[in-house]
């Protein structure tokens, strides 16, 4: 989420689409039912004219609709659903680290490398991690069933260190050699 | 143990193996007790915010604010909405209880959020919890939460006592700085999460502008049974400046890692104990005692210490969240270091020049020392950058980059110094016995 990350994503990750080209950019595109009505709960905790407050949540919505990613057109959609200019939804796209800009796998991995999972072995993980998908941290695999993320946060598992997160749910006290169970069992 | 002291406060509910989360459960332990005095006209608001005094209670998030004070500032009858917001982005490394209160005692959490808000004039509440919940413990409390509306404890006009109690989930999106409790109004109003200058404190302008207090999940969670059972009940469980108990998630090194819900001003070596001890019978080198932001303390030190406020910060350290990371001998403090200073590169939010630049320069240095290429003059320059961020920044993100630096350099220089003359090996593989 730094305004300069200590080692760039790659532009290019393979297994992906491209991103989207300048006159595909200029296609509007319409969130459907779902994300509107998930983008109308959130709106609905917060006092009138405060729909702002809505941007993360509809952006969670429409990420997730989209297997992972958001797009330079979804994000305009969600920001004339709330009637907010467009940047105002950029900017909190490109803040946060759980909303991706660019094309990733459809499942996300983040393995946990702070301090409690570095003393116990997070590395020894990532490393069986990347062997078993063949692809280094931040890249996604050529048939964009995972994202290997970069994961610079501490994810709150410190006693079942060391861990992992694939699509939000936590895979705690692993070993180089049960982590390849955890890949297997995912579907898809 | 002759008299009961583990789970006394947050984790009551643990009692019970079969969902210990259900509204029944927490019924059990006189769950809601307190919230229906409140609709009955019988427990006040000053009532409720003595009570907090008596208690000592210290906020758990971090910076240790007595709780009771904080909820006294607000202007609770200013004729405006005001709000309470809770701070469920847990994300200090090293510290993982407030997920296993999402996870094992949401009702306490609720019933503590509905108690505060009346006591400081709130009828709405959020509580901002991290994104990376999704999965478990964000579907528990939101579950709590709709069995507490199905069972007539929240809404408008609770059960016609006139008093309108709204709860409502916020779910973030991945960025440490949120904890920080102004960057986290701006990320609830939708904003990115970059720090507010203080003053005005929240309690004067908070969310959308309003009076708002925010408080850590374990302190807010800690409300019901303080009231239940009384402030000095809680405080008698600590010691003078710490009242009551604390989770502690001790981690790293030990054979059983947990989060343990202890009485504070416990002494670290019977903590280490209930923790199983050093992993492997191996010798303890280092602990940092409340989160990765606060100094690390050498091993002799720390044995000599209790886990309270005022003892912690006394050893030059800080409780800060309970975090206890535990180092055994084997750790390489140069290595950890670097992690460490990665961290808070990659989370600074970017708007103070000192901390935006100065962690890069952290973390570039520390990794030009791993990689073998760095220099004794690195090593005075890593102190100088941490101490040109210290102090210099509107939030503590700044500190709690500098902190671990300066810390680490003071006590286990010797690595750095042995690295850099050894072209990036580490004491601790070459030379064990003098590393330990």
């Amino acid at each position: 989420m730094s305004a300069h990350p200590p080692s760039g994503k790659s532009a290019d990750v393979p297994g992906v689409a491209k991103p989207s080209s300048p006159a595909a950019s200029a296609a509007r595109v319409e969130l459907s039912a779902h994300v509107r009505e998930e983008i109308d709960h959130w709106v609905a905790k917060f006092p009138p004219t405060r729909q702002r407050s809505a941007v993360i949540g509809a952006l969670h919505a429409a990420q997730h609709e989209n297997h992972g990613f958001l797009t330079p057109e979804i994000m305009t959609a969600v920001a004339e659903y709330l009637s907010l200019p467009p940047i105002q939804v950029f900017e909190v796209a490109s803040f946060y680290s759980m909303f991706e800009t660019k094309p990733v796998g459809r499942h996300s991995v983040s393995i946990c490398t702070n301090i409690s999972c570095m003393l116990r072995g997070a590395d020894q993980i990532v490393a069986q991690v990347e062997k078993k998908l063949g692809i280094k941290t931040g890249q996604s695999t050529p048939d964009g069933k995972f994202y290997l993320k970069q994961e610079e946060e501490c994810l709150a598992a410190c006693c079942g260190a060391p861990m992992l997160m694939i699509d939000h749910v936590y895979h705690e006290n692993l070993t180089p050699e049960s982590v390849g169970a955890v890949l297997d069992a995912v579907k898809d | 143990m002759a008299e009961r002291r583990f789970n006394l406060v947050c984790f009551e509910t643990l009692q019970f193996p079969n969902e210990p989360w259900s509204l029944d459960n927490y019924r059990k332990i006189g769950g809601y007790q307190s919230w229906e005095r409140v609709l009955k006209g019988e427990l006040t608001r000053d009532a409720i915010i003595d009570e907090m005094k008596k208690a000592g209670i210290r906020g758990r998030g971090g910076a240790g604010f007595p709780t009771g004070v904080k909820m006294s500032f607000m202007p609770r009858t200013a004729p405006m909405q005001k709000y309470l917001v809770c701070n469920s982005d847990e994300s200090e490394p090293g510290t993982c209880h407030d997920r296993d209160i999402l996870r094992y005692n949401p009702h306490a959490l609720v019933e503590g959020l509905a108690l505060e808000s009346y006591a400081i004039g709130a009828t709405v509440a959020y509580n901002y919890i991290r994104g990376e919940f999704m999965a478990e413990p964000i579907p528990r409390f939101e579950a709590a939460l709709k069995e507490t509306y199905a069972a007539g404890l929240l809404g408008k006009n609770v059960r016609g006592s006139g008093i309108d109690m709204d709860i409502h989930t916020f779910i973030g999106a991945g960025a440490y700085i949120c904890g920080e409790e102004t960057a986290l109004l701006e990320s609830l109003e939708g904003k990115q999460g970059k720090p507010r200058f203080k003053p005005p404190f929240p309690a004067a302008y908070g969310v959308y502008g309003a009076p708002t207090t925010i408080n850590n999940t374990q302190s807010v969670a800690s409300i019901p049974t303080i009231l239940r059972k009384g402030g000095q009940w809680f405080a008698d469980l600590g010691v003078k400046g710490s009242g009551g108990t604390a989770i502690f998630s001790v981690s790293g090194h030990v054979e059983k890692p947990g989060n343990y819900e202890l009485p504070l001003g416990l002494p670290f070596p019977e903590l280490l104990e209930i923790a199983g001890g050093m992993r492997g019978g191996r010798k303890l080198k280092a602990v940092i005692p409340g989160g990765s932001s606060c100094p690390v303390v050498p091993a002799e030190k720390m044995m000599t210490l209790t886990m309270d406020f005022d003892t912690i910060k006394a050893a030059g350290s800080g409780l800060g969240t309970g975090a206890t990371i535990v180092m055994d001998e084997t750790t390489c403090m140069v290595s950890v270091l670097r992690r460490l200073a990665r961290f808070y590169y990659a989370e600074s939010c970017g708007q103070c020049t000192p901390c935006r630049e100065g962690t890069g320069w952290l973390y570039r240095v520390l990794t030009r020392i791993t990689q073998g290429q760095g220099t004794k003059a690195d090593l005075d320059m890593l102190v100088d950058v941490a101490n040109k961020i210290e102090g210099h920044t509107i939030c503590a993100l700044g500190d709690a980059a500098a902190w671990p630096v300066q810390s680490f350099l003071k006590h286990f220089r010797h690595e750095f110094e042995y690295m850099v003359e050894h072209k990036g090996r580490s004491i601790v593989e070459m030379l064990p016995s003098v590393a330990a």
